[in-house]
């Protein structure tokens, strides 16, 4: 169990580090032939070759897109004998909309928490006008 | 987690959106129902900013908090009362123009730290905030990640966390 400042401090750190994953992913996937990459190996591994193949395109054309996947942790890659198998990363995009979600929240509640400091300002200042 | 984000318990209260404007910058807005000088004077005075910047739920203590909101002063956060395990969050002010404009550098994480420009509008009686973090370079907020490994145990206690924050909002 953390110390809460940790936790706090990851919290910051967190800001900073999906920053990083989230440019990756969103680069990653502005690519349609990525895109669809990232649909076929939904349904099934693949091997470098096989993707070429399909997506119509040279070896080194589509190791290429694929490494930009495997950068952005989207798909991973193993090596055995002398083909190169593709799957699906750890990461899935889901995880983009739920950090900015929840740095949203980290916000909302602030501002929550901000709307009472006003109302209370609010409060005194007309307070202050009537015993003027 | 997701749908909870549409769920506003009073139809007053106003919606926080937060939005990526380019690979460097994030961007969070917010209107408040007070003229602008009153919601400035919550982020530079620091009894009033101590008193939101942490919301309860976080569990977390400020330990202290020192702000001199002049263009060229500085800041300096800590959080926790344990001396082991505080964390310090400082930098300096670069613009305060009053009622309307803040900008600051955190410096804690070295070069890698966002430029931070707050700027208060108001119209109608009401202010809309806006925040906008812009990091120095990509390979700049690349470097700060470098210090994070065991994510998985990380995110799971920050989900944790949030989800108190966010039942916090509910409530």
């Amino acid at each position: 169990m953390l110390h809460p400042a940790s936790r706090w401090f990851i919290l910051n750190r967190m800001v900073q580090y999906s920053s990083v994953l989230l440019d990756a992913s969103f680069a990653a996937v502005s690519d349609a032939t990525r895109r669809g990459v990232l649909e076929r190996l939904g349904r099934a591994d693949a091997s470098i070759t096989d993707l070429a193949e399909r997506f119509h395109m040279t070896i080194t054309g589509m190791r290429k897109h694929v490494g930009v996947l495997e950068q952005a942790g989207l798909v991973t890659t193993e090596k055995v004998g002398r083909v190169r198998t593709c799957k699906l990363g750890p990461r899935r995009l889901d995880e983009e909309t739920a950090w900015i979600e929840r740095y949203r929240l980290l916000w909302a509640s602030r501002f929550d928490e901000l709307d009472k400091i006003v109302e209370e300002l609010k409060r005194r200042e007309i307070l202050d006008e009537r015993h003027k | 987690m997701n749908a909870t984000s549409e769920t506003q318990t009073t139809p007053a209260k106003h919606r926080t959106t937060t939005e990526r404007t380019s690979d460097r910058e994030l961007v969070v807005r917010r209107t408040f129902d007070a003229p602008a000088r009153m919601v400035f004077e919550a982020w530079t005075k620091p009894e009033l900013f101590r008193r939101w910047w942490v919301p309860k739920s976080l569990g977390v203590s400020l330990h202290s908090c020192e702000l001199d909101a002049r263009t060229g002063g500085t800041y300096r956060l800590v959080f926790g009362d344990d001396a082991s395990t505080q964390m310090e969050f400082f930098g300096r002010y670069i613009d305060v123009t009053p009622h309307s404009r803040i900008v600051w550098t955190n410096d804690e994480g070295g070069e890698g730290g966002a430029i931070t420009t707050v700027t208060f509008e108001e119209k109608g009686g009401q202010t809309l905030l806006v925040i906008h973090d812009l990091y120095p370079s990509k390979e700049a907020a690349d470097e700060g990640s470098g210090s994070l490994d065991g994510m998985p145990e990380t995110l799971e206690q920050l989900d944790e966390l949030l989800v108190t924050v966010a039942a916090g909002e509910r409530s």
